[in-house]
């Protein structure tokens, strides 16, 4: 649905986006990750003939930005970081001008009015004035007015900045129920966010594309085999870890096993299995028939943001979120 | 050009749905009206003069009150329209909405002709008030329409050339006091740009008096349709769309 390559945006002294390449299949959720300055909203950009690439070609549904800009905006859904309403219009009134600028008229128009305001649930404030809307409002309706004309993309640029924790979970569900009937990229440089809406992940830094995979595949990507965290503690204060690796490491299926902590009568145990075995029942009656006690198990899978330290060599992302807010005002 | 009048409409709405457009009107309304009274005023007296010295000099609507007013209103107009046209595009360009209508579907020019197709909307129902005041002289004298109309014509071709140009310096900014400030200080530059040809003759001074937005006006004022004068202000329609064109492209390509 989208191709691009070697995708280049240069400005007069810096380079913010250097020779990206990366497909989207339709109908796919893809999160486009990066920590600010990154080159999201340049590339978002691009995708949608807002800017014009320097070099490299991207092409929407097979129509090039360059050379078939109106063909690619007609089928191209975007909301930008802030949602761009007009605050003297109300919600319905703005929804319709949105419609007809993308080429709605007559009965598909109203009907079509009808079903993003029911769908992005902004019925409620339907003759409001956009300017006297909540944040979250504002949001919805700038995501009503993306696909107002059910574009077959959907571009979202970071969809959930700014909204409150209860907020943001009702815009993700909603732009995974809009999955399916549209191909969607959002950006965001929050990675829960990514391992929760999205299937696939397009990590770029410093204008640079640093890995693109599916969320699984990235995780797996520093670890083999199965590995998971048990934490195992001893029923009378005190607990040998060595007598607990070794009962650990008889195990059927279980091929290395390393003591990660230990605190007085608790440790935690890393253990890590062969290829393709699955070790968590076995591990967890081992430790319990051995008379300790199974405080927790858990699968040790890398969280992205584990994933995303490790490939883009940066401080935590999320920790420079409110000097973004301060820079951008 | 549907897509022009879905723009036009637009900006219809938010001059009108905000008190800017009724403010417009308003201030208008009441310096014209003021003017025309004024004009009145002296018709009035002078006409009283006359009728004591007992002489029949003959009194015209037209040459004393209609062609002063029009060109009244054409001075009038210059220190409104950077009023009109100063948000058009500064004001998208703030909030971000800009973003929206360059993604939509839509061709830059139908964005441009849409704007400035309001601006002119705007203006000529100021220029309706004006109508109002004529209309009295219409329903107590017996003034010529025609040179009126032409007048009027003029009016329009002289606010188009004035709004287009207001256009484009809206486009070169984010923030709507500039783009009215500098729209403000060209419009009145090119109306004293005539003045030059009163001490000089030189081919500067003719050129520089040419590119008068007013001394293009008098024809017009006059009663008389000069095509030179109406292909100066098309030119400048012309150009002062083809600029903020251009001007909207750049924008892409630095933003």
């Amino acid at each position: 649905m989208i191709r691009v390559q070697e995708l280049t945006k240069r400005y007069a002294r810096t380079i913010a986006v250097d020779q990206i390449s990366f497909e989207v299949a339709k109908g796919q959720i893809v999160g486009f990750l990066g920590p600010n300055g990154a080159g999201k909203t340049t590339t978002m950009r691009m995708l949608t003939c807002f800017l014009p690439p320097s070099a490299g070609t991207a092409t929407v549904a097979g129509f090039d930005v360059l050379e078939q800009p109106l063909e690619v905006k007609k089928r191209i859904g975007y909301l930008p970081e802030t949602p761009p309403i007009y605050p003297e219009m109300e919600t319905s009134e703005y929804l319709k001008f949105v419609g007809k600028l993308k080429g709605l008229s007559g009965a598909e128009l109203q009907k079509r009015v009808d079903y993003v305001t029911e769908r992005c649930a902004v019925a409620d404030v339907k003759n409001k004035l956009l300017g006297k809307l909540s944040k979250g409002y504002r949001q919805r309706v700038g995501l009503a007015q993306a696909i107002v004309h059910n574009p077959d993309v959907l571009i979202l640029d970071e969809p959930t900045a700014g909204l409150d924790p209860k907020q943001i979970n009702e815009t993700r569900d909603l732009i995974k129920s809009l999955a399916g009937d549209h191909t969607i990229i959002l950006s965001t440089h929050i990675l829960p966010e990514v391992e929760q809406t999205c299937e696939q992940v397009i990590i770029i830094n410093k204008g640079k594309l640093v890995a693109t995979d599916s969320v699984r595949n990235l995780q797996a990507r520093a670890r083999g085999a199965e590995s998971v965290l048990v934490e195992v503690a001893g029923r009378n204060g005190n607990l040998e870890s060595a007598k607990v690796q070794q009962r650990l490491e008889q195990v059927s299926g279980v091929g290395r096993v390393h003591c990660r902590q230990q605190v007085d009568s608790r440790a935690v145990f890393e253990v890590e299995s062969q290829k393709g075995r699955l070790v968590r029942g076995d591990v967890a009656r081992a430790v319990v028939e051995s008379g300790w006690d199974l405080n927790e198990l858990r699968p040790a899978a890398m969280s992205l943001e584990e994933v995303f330290l490790q490939l883009t060599g940066t401080e935590t992302p999320a920790g420079d979120k409110a000097t973004e807010k301060g820079d951008k005002k | 050009m549907r897509n022009a009048w879905i723009i036009c409409r637009k900006e219809l709405g938010s001059y009108f749905v905000s008190p800017v457009a009724y403010i417009l009107l308003t201030m208008f309304g009441l310096i014209f009206g003021f003017f025309f009274w004024n004009a009145l005023g002296i018709f009035v007296i002078e006409g009283m003069e006359m009728q004591m010295r007992g002489q029949s000099f003959p009194m015209n609507l037209n040459e004393q009150i209609i062609r002063p007013l029009l060109s009244n209103v054409s001075v009038i107009g210059l220190f409104f329209i950077p009023m009109i046209t100063m948000r058009l595009f500064a004001e998208e360009k703030r909030t971000g909405t800009i973003e929206l209508l360059v993604t939509s579907p839509v061709r830059d020019l139908e964005i441009i002709v849409g704007k400035w197709l309001a601006a002119m909307i705007l203006y000529s129902c100021m220029l309706l008030f004006t109508a109002l005041n004529f209309a009295f002289l219409f329903k107590y004298g017996n003034p010529d329409w025609k040179p009126l109309a032409v007048g009027y014509l003029g009016l329009l071709l002289q606010a188009g050339a004035l709004l287009a140009i207001g256009t484009f310096i809206s486009t070169l900014t984010k923030n709507q006091i500039i783009a009215g400030a500098v729209t403000f200080g060209v419009c009145l530059l090119l109306w004293v740009l005539g003045w030059v040809s009163g001490y000089e003759t030189a081919t500067w001074a003719r050129v520089l008096a040419y590119m008068s937005v007013i001394t293009h006006f008098e024809s017009f004022g006059r009663g008389v349709l000069d095509s030179k004068d109406a292909v100066f202000y098309l030119t400048v329609i012309f150009l002062g769309l083809f600029f903020t064109a251009r001007s909207m492209e750049s924008l892409r390509w630095r933003s």
